[in-house]
Parts: structure tokens; C-alpha cells; sequence
């Protein structure tokens, strides 16, 4: 196998695994709690910025800088789960968005602070322990690492009785609290981690790829990861790993077609939206999935 | 009558200008079983949704071991040892049967997130624990066999039967039964009523709202009869049965 290629495989792997972990991050949210929320974007960027803001001006190391851009997106994560515990399903979905649009905003106009649209180049490599990851392989090994961890405290807690209270309040929220269950402290709770799980894929993605501008963190960003929910099934725990692998490498088979470039693009937008349609039509619960985004009466 | 084990002192509750509750009274003793009779419409529902906590009472006191329940959040004052149950059935279909039990008992180590990741050992232990408690349970009311299956598979009846399990899961010393027999086959009411009428051994007291009289007169120790939010007659199921107020409220 020829190194370009070889290292375009790796490319599509490390992509999948930072796919992984904003998937399984919103399935806790989106797909156990059923809280959809569309500003996942909003932390994966928060989370990329903190780590390439500390390493480029504080110079510390990558590990310090994920755990800072964790507790940020998680603290950010609290401020944006507790509207939930006012308004309600469609109308908190417009409060995420806000949230979204306002996460972006900063990221494109605070000049000063985060270089606005021309992005923040040069990203240094991280260093763990000694270990200097500079090489495809080593950055497969990180996120595999990464998106292993997340994948497991997801796992964790939705096969706890922690998670059991998650899946009851995405059921019926009266019934969680006529059986004791503080249902405000867990849906904040659920927020944090999810927002703090994002901020690693957003970490790891600003090393990896060392160059960040805030158009990879719109609110298309978020509804393609809420698409990998979907279609891989939310509430299931391979799903959002199916669903990463499925969406990440079937545009780049269109690159295959001979499709000109500039035309690929498009289609690519075409066939996440006609694949979401699809799915809502004849498979709602995605290939894996537990539970579907629709109303009671409609749900099998 | 026992000392008041719970108290409710002129509870008052207006839905734009109706009145649910209008200044409503009445006291349950510890091991006493409450039937609460009334025509449509009466507050019976809206009475359990304010001492549980899901509607905000406009006025009046529901003292519970002394501790008044008004302007308690629903789920503390479930953890303070007060269960019900729902008319229109509330359980989580999706889930199964024996997960609607484990989901009922109250202070499990395994739903706090520090224990989750740092004490896996003692979230296991309690949730064995309380498989076993679920289990016995299920055994004793006959749901045992189905307990892996989605509790949308069990019929009305059985459903209701469910949510009673869920109550006694809880562990509380008040529930709150909202018509638990009503609609369901006969057998089902004997076994349901079973279940009822030996709580009071177990030192629990019950608010039974339910239409079917037969059942309310063969369970209840004392009955209140309510219409337009207010007590209009009190005493044993006979006295009430006889009263002329509340012959005429059902008939005329």
C-alpha cells in the first residue's frame, strides 16, 4: 500500500473516532435523556479553542489542555442545560440554537482573542508524557484512546441505575418525579458531561489537525452529528459508533465516482439530507436505535 | 383515630376562577385507609396532585408527620415517603417490568454519579439487592414470569396492578391510590383490593380515590365524600353510604 494512501486511511479512522466521541457525547443527551439539542457544535468548538488557545499562548501541555477545555464546555454545558428545566422539547431546541449562534459569533468576531475567520494556524503537536504525537498512527492511537474512554463512561452510565433515571425521564418526566427522582439535577448533570465530552473531540481535533476557523463548528457541524445519532441509532451504545462510521467514509466513497470537486460538496449535503429523510421515513430508529424522536402516539 | 398522621387544613386551588379545592379538610391516621368518593369533577385528582406536589396549592397546609408538603418539589416529597399512583396510568411502557420496580425504590447508591464511576461496587450490591426485593415482589403479585418483558405487554389491568408494585417498591408510609380498580376485571380487583387492604399491617396509610364503591365500602376504615372541592360528608362506609347528602349528590 502506497504512504498517500495509507495515510488517507488513517485520516478517515481518526476522523470516525472523533466522530465517535461527539455521537456518544449527544446520544447521552439526546438519545437517553431525549433532551435534542442542536449546539453540540458549540462545545466540540469550545473544546477545540481552549486547547489550541493554552497551547499556542500558555504553551502547556496537551493533557492540561483538555482538562481546562473540559471544565469550560462542562461549566457552558450547565448554562445551556438549565433552561431545559423551563421550557420544553421543541421550544428548548430553539435555546440551543441560540446558544449555537451565539458560540459561533464569539468564535468569529472576537478578533483580538480568538483570530476571528482567519483561524488559529500552527497548532502545535501534543506531548504526552514524553511521547510526541506527530505521526497518523500516533494520532489514531490518541483518539482511539480518547474515543474508547468516552465510549466507556457513556456505557457506564447508561447501564447504571443513573442511566436507567435518564431513559425515564425521556419517557415520562412525571413518572420520574412521582418515584423520588430529581429530575432538574439530572438533566444539568447530563449536560455537563455531554458538553465536557465534546470539548475532548474538539481538543483533539484542533491538535490533529492544527488549523481551526470557526466555520467547522456551525450549527451544520451540529446537525451532522445529530444525524450520526440518528441514523445509528439513539439510546443504543454502537449506534453512534455505526452511525460515525457510516457517515464519515460514504462521501468519501463519492470521491471515488470522479465526481468534480466542487460538485462533490453539494452532493455530500444531498446525501445527508436525503439519508435523514430516509431514515425518519422507514427506519426512525436508526440502524441500532432504542428510541425515535417521535411523538407517543405515532411510536410503535 | 390515631394521632394525624397526615393533616390537610383547608387546601384551596383555583383553576381560572373554578374552584378544584375550596377550602378542603381532612386528616388520615398511620395505618388508616382513606376512601375519597365523589362525582366527576369533584378535586378528588386535583387533591393528589397538590399533596404530591405537581400543582401548586393557592392556600392551606397538608402536614404529613408534621411537616407541611406545600411548596415541596414533587420528587422530595416522594422521598419523603409519599407514593401514588395515576388514573391515566403512568409506568414507562418501553422499559421493562422488572426496570419500572428498580426504577421506584428510592436513595439507590447506583443514581448518583460519584458512585457511578468511583464506588461501581456499591451500586452493584444495592441494585442486587433490589433486584431480589423486585423480584419477591413481582412473585407475590403474580407479574414474575413477564418481568424482562416491556411493560406495555401487560394488559390494564395488569398495569395497574404494576404501578401498585411500584408504590410498595417505594417504600412509603402514605400512598396515594388514584382509582386503582377501576376498569379492570373482577379477578383483577380481588387481587389488587388483596393487596390494599394489608397495608395497614405493614404501618402504611392510604387515600384510596375510586368510583367503584363495592370496593371502597370492603377496604376503607373511614370515607370522605367531596364534591365541588369541598368535604361534604365524613364517617365509616356505612354512615356515608347512608347519608342523604350524598344520595342526593349521586342520584338527584
Amino acid at each position: 500500500m502506497t504512504r498517500p494512501l495509507m495515510e488517507y486511511l488513517l485520516h478517515i479512522l481518526i476522523l470516525i473516532g472523533i466522530y465517535v466521541i461527539l455521537a456518544s457525547s449527544l446520544n447521552l443527551i439526546a438519545g437517553y435523556t431525549g433532551i435534542l439539542s442542536i449546539a453540540h457544535a458549540a462545545f466540540y468548538g469550545i473544546g477545540a479553542y481552549v486547547a489550541a488557545l493554552m497551547a499556542l499562548r500558555l504553551e502547556t501541555s496537551f493533557l492540561v489542555n483538555v482538562f481546562c477545555a473540559i471544565a469550560l464546555s462542562g461549566i457552558l454545558g450547565a448554562v445551556v442545560g438549565i433552561p431545559s428545566l423551563r421550557i420544553r422539547d421543541d421550544y428548548f431546541v430553539i435555546a440551543t440554537f441560540a446558544f449555537q449562534v451565539i458560540t459561533f459569533s464569539v468564535l468569529n468576531n472576537w478578533v483580538s482573542f480568538t483570530s476571528g475567520p482567519m483561524g488559529l494556524p500552527g497548532i502545535p503537536q501534543p506531548v504526552i508524557f514524553g511521547w510526541v504525537v506527530s505521526s497518523h498512527w500516533d494520532y489514531l492511537v490518541l483518539v482511539f484512546c480518547f474515543a474508547a474512554l468516552t465510549w466507556w463512561i457513556v456505557r457506564r452510565i447508561a447501564l447504571s441505575p443513573f442511566g436507567r433515571v435518564l431513559q425515564a425521564i425521556r419517557e415520562d418526566e412525571v413518572f420520574a418525579l412521582a418515584t423520588g427522582k430529581n429530575v432538574a439535577l439530572y438533566k444539568v448533570l447530563v449536560f455537563i458531561i455531554g458538553a465536557g465530552l465534546a470539548a475532548i473531540a474538539g481538543s483533539l481535533y484542533a491538535v490533529y489537525i492544527s488549523f481551526i476557523d470557526p466555520t467547522s463548528f456551525t450549527v451544520m457541524e451540529s446537525i451532522f452529528i445529530i444525524s450520526i445519532v440518528i441514523i445509528g441509532g439513539a439510546g443504543s451504545l454502537w449506534g453512534p459508533v455505526v452511525g460515525a462510521v457510516v457517515l464519515v467514509t460514504l462521501p468519501e466513497l463519492l470521491r471515488f465516482v470522479g465526481l468534480p470537486s466542487a460538485f462533490a460538496a453539494n452532493v455530500r449535503q444531498i446525501l445527508y439530507g436525503g439519508l435523514l429523510v430516509a431514515f425518519m421515513m422507514w427506519r426512525p430508529r436508526g440502524f441500532l436505535g432504542e428510541y425515535s424522536f417521535q411523538s407517543g402516539e405515532v411510536r410503535e | 383515630m390515631s394521632a394525624a398522621f397526615l393533616q390537610i387544613k383547608g387546601l384551596e386551588k383555583r383553576f381560572d376562577g373554578v374552584k378544584a379545592l375550596a377550602g378542603f379538610s381532612c386528616s388520615v391516621g398511620e395505618g388508616e385507609i382513606l376512601g375519597l368518593i365523589g362525582p366527576n369533577g369533584a378535586g378528588k385528582t386535583t387533591l393528589f396532585n397538590v399533596i404530591s406536589g405537581f400543582l401548586a396549592a393557592d392556600r392551606g397546609k397538608a402536614l404529613y408527620r408534621g411537616k407541611d408538603l406545600i411548596g415541596m418539589s414533587p420528587h422530595r416529597i416522594a422521598n419523603s415517603g409519599v407514593a401514588r399512583t395515576f388514573q391515566n396510568l403512568r409506568l414507562i411502557r418501553q422499559l421493562s417490568i422488572l426496570d419500572n420496580v428498580l426504577l421506584s425504590f428510592r436513595n439507590q447508591p447506583g443514581e448518583r454519579l460519584g458512585n457511578v464511576f468511583f464506588r461501581w461496587k456499591k451500586c452493584i450490591q444495592s441494585e442486587e439487592e433490589n433486584r431480589q426485593k423486585a423480584f419477591s415482589l413481582l412473585k407475590e403479585t403474580g407479574l414474575a414470569e413477564k418481568a424482562n418483558g416491556p411493560a406495555e405487554d401487560l394488559s390494564y389491568g395488569q398495569q395497574k396492578l404494576l404501578s401498585l408494585v411500584c408504590c410498595l417498591a417505594a417504600e412509603a408510609d402514605l400512598l396515594l391510590l388514584d382509582e386503582p380498580v377501576a376498569g379492570i376485571a373482577p379477578e383483577a380487583i380481588e387481587k389488587i383490593l388483596e393487596i390494599i387492604r394489608r397495608l395497614p399491617s405493614q404501618g402504611k396509610s392510604v387515600i384510596l380515590i375510586e368510583h367503584n364503591l363495592d370496593a371502597v365500602m370492603e377496604v376503607c376504615d373511614r370515607v370522605v365524600f367531596m364534591d365541588a372541592g369541598a368535604k361534604v360528608s365524613e364517617g365509616t362506609p356505612e354512615e356515608v353510604r347512608n347519608d342523604p347528602k350524598v344520595i342526593e349528590a349521586y342520584i338527584g
